[in-house]
């Protein structure tokens, strides 16, 4: 089997992201694009999709500099003195998504603008010997 | 929609004193606390042979206290056993949704006399735990990866706005001042004290303590101080609604029953609800919420009123940006214009349109499950002329509101109130 006859769950669309994908589907019907993965298109209400790649090109639509943190990013060692940036993500093919902002100065939240051209970048981090990999943006 | 078929009265309301209650205090002893208060809130007295049904709103005893199963233990610990007890999850809103359940039932004919319950304990856990349980009314799969807190949300939501209509910091902090110098006049809010007032005690401290007096000119300047520090930025601590343990109880009967509770009723005259996508990323607004403008668009039209009807509204302020917001999408001001109304001091308790005179989830506390409950009990005093020590509105209040969002707005209930 293909990946790209893998089913449009929310597994596939990890395990994508764990080989540094970005996919969406998107509904053969009406062409919706769907980032993360739907199965069902809610605008025709059928099941019809494919697998599309995103360029991974966007622009960053909103954000936050986080200085008290979730467990999972103190885990990964980002504290008061060391904040993180979640982000929305408006992507070049229009969905929007979910994901942590790096390569700014996270700890002068004044410097980072809306609207700024970002790039994907696959985030790895080490969990129990095993990679994980998370989604993030960086600018261009 | 059409207006309700029958008509539903609120004949009382109480609730327990919201604050940092655990152990002394747990679910069953906060419930009791409100149950108690709003007994005694009903002209002619009330007792569990005159209630139909216990309606529960509890966000996450699940998780906060290891209980489920909340319906049951709330409606026996006060003589409702063996009366249908069921409970209501929606995050913030349950029990919100718990008071549009009991009016649809009221409404349907099933029941004539509900009792309806919020009450959430919260301090069992370490901030960082509740942090963590409030994050499970965000999207777990690709927000919670991404490092999303529920600060988190609303200020990527702040952002949103700040940059779209040039809104500020001094913007929200000018909510969190007028929210705590309405708490401070409410015996049951957790933070009795307006900002000012803190400054000033927080100044004295550090005298006494032989420390270096902070010269903050005035609560601006305080606040934008490490005094008050970021926690998501936009968003500092005096931006944030409080981690809190409390309860509410509201009666609510038929148009027929009413008159054995009481002469002056407040009837409800509109309810509704919406939802949203639960990720931000899946809305097609970063800066309104759909499920506020759905939930409001059906309560005016079921009660006939429109946005400038309204004279007082409780609104969900768990941060400072979502007063804004709410007051935009209630329809009250124009998107982007709510600021300049803060500023002008419309929303304080002397200004045209009161907002929050309880002192709002900031001031009074947010005990999420039990928060929609209270805004009604609020609503019920200010209507009946009764609000504690100097808070109650001078006008005699005639059409009021409340606006229970649930989660970072997934879920929202707007209620209409009328004498």
């Amino acid at each position: 089997m293909s990946e790209m006859d893998k089913d449009f769950t929310i597994q596939s669309y990890l395990e994508f992201l764990q080989s540094k994908k970005l996919m969406g589907s998107k509904c053969k019907n009406c062409g919706i694009l769907y980032v993360p993965v739907r199965k069902l298109c809610t605008k025709c209400n059928i099941s019809n999709m494919e697998w599309v790649e995103m360029s991974g090109k966007g622009e960053l639509a909103a954000f936050t500099s986080i200085t008290v943190g979730t467990p999972y990013f103190i885990e990964k060692g980002y504290d008061r003195k060391r904040p993180y940036c979640f982000s929305i993500i408006k992507l070049k093919e229009g969905a929007m998504v979910s994901a942590q902002l790096v390569g700014v100065e996270e700890s002068k939240p004044e410097t980072i603008n809306i609207g700024i051209p970002v790039k994907v970048k696959f985030l790895e981090t080490e969990i129990k010997g095993e990679t994980k990999i998370d989604l993030g943006f960086e600018p261009t | 929609m059409g207006k309700l078929a029958k008509g539903v009265a609120l004949v009382g309301a109480g609730m327990s004193k919201f604050g940092n209650h655990f152990p002394v205090k747990r679910n069953p002893d906060l419930w009791i606390d409100a149950w108690l208060n709003a007994v005694e809130s009903v002209d002619n007295g009330i007792e569990p042979k005159d209630i139909d049904a216990c309606y529960v709103g509890n966000y996450s005893s699940d998780l906060f206290n290891h209980q489920g199963h909340l319906g049951p233990q709330m409606a026996n610990l006060v003589g409702l056993t063996p009366k249908p007890a069921p409970r209501f999850e929606g995050a913030c809103a349950s029990s919100g949704i718990a008071l549009r359940q009991a009016i649809i039932a009221i409404v349907s004919g099933i029941h004539d006399v509900i009792a309806v319950s919020g009450v959430e304990c919260m301090t069992e856990l370490p901030t960082a735990g509740v942090t963590d349980v409030l994050a499970t009314a965000s999207d777990s799969l690709f927000e919670y990866p991404a490092g999303a807190t529920f600060p988190g949300l609303y200020a990527t939501l702040a952002s949103a706005h700040f940059h779209k209509y040039g809104t500020t910091a001094e913007d929200l902090m000018r909510v969190g001042i007028k929210n705590h110098e309405n708490g401070a006049e409410n015996p049951y809010a957790q933070m009795q004290q307006s900002i000012k007032d803190m400054m000033i005690s927080k100044r004295k401290r550090y005298e006494e303590q032989g420390r270096e007096i902070p010269d903050w000119s005035d609560e601006f300047d305080f606040l934008k101080s490490s005094a008050n520090p970021i926690i998501a930025y936009p968003l500092r601590l005096f931006d944030c609604s409080l981690i809190t343990d409390g309860a509410a109880c509201l009666f609510l009967t038929s148009e027929e029953k009413a008159k054995d509770f009481t002469d002056t009723p407040i009837w409800i005259t509109g309810t509704g609800q919406g939802s949203a996508a639960l990720s931000l990323h899946d809305r097609d607004s970063l800066t309104s919420f759909i499920a506020t403008k759905e939930s409001a668009r059906q309560a005016y039209q079921m009660s006939g009123l429109k946005p400038k009807d309204i004279e007082i509204c409780e609104v969900h302020d768990c941060f400072t940006i979502a007063e804004i917001v709410a007051l935009e999408d209630l329809g009250f001001y124009e998107k982007g214009k709510a600021v300049e109304a803060i500023k002008n001091g419309e929303t304080k308790r002397d200004g045209a349109l009161p907002i929050n005179t309880s002192g709002g989830l900031k001031s009074k506390g947010h005990p999420v499950g039990a928060s929609g409950a209270g805004m009604a009990v609020e609503i019920f005093k200010q209507m009946r002329g009764i609000a504690e020590r100097n808070r109650q509105v001078k006008f005699d209040v005639e059409k009021a509101m409340t606006h229970n969002l649930g989660g970072s707005g997934g879920t929202c209930v707007v209620t209409i109130y009328q004498k």
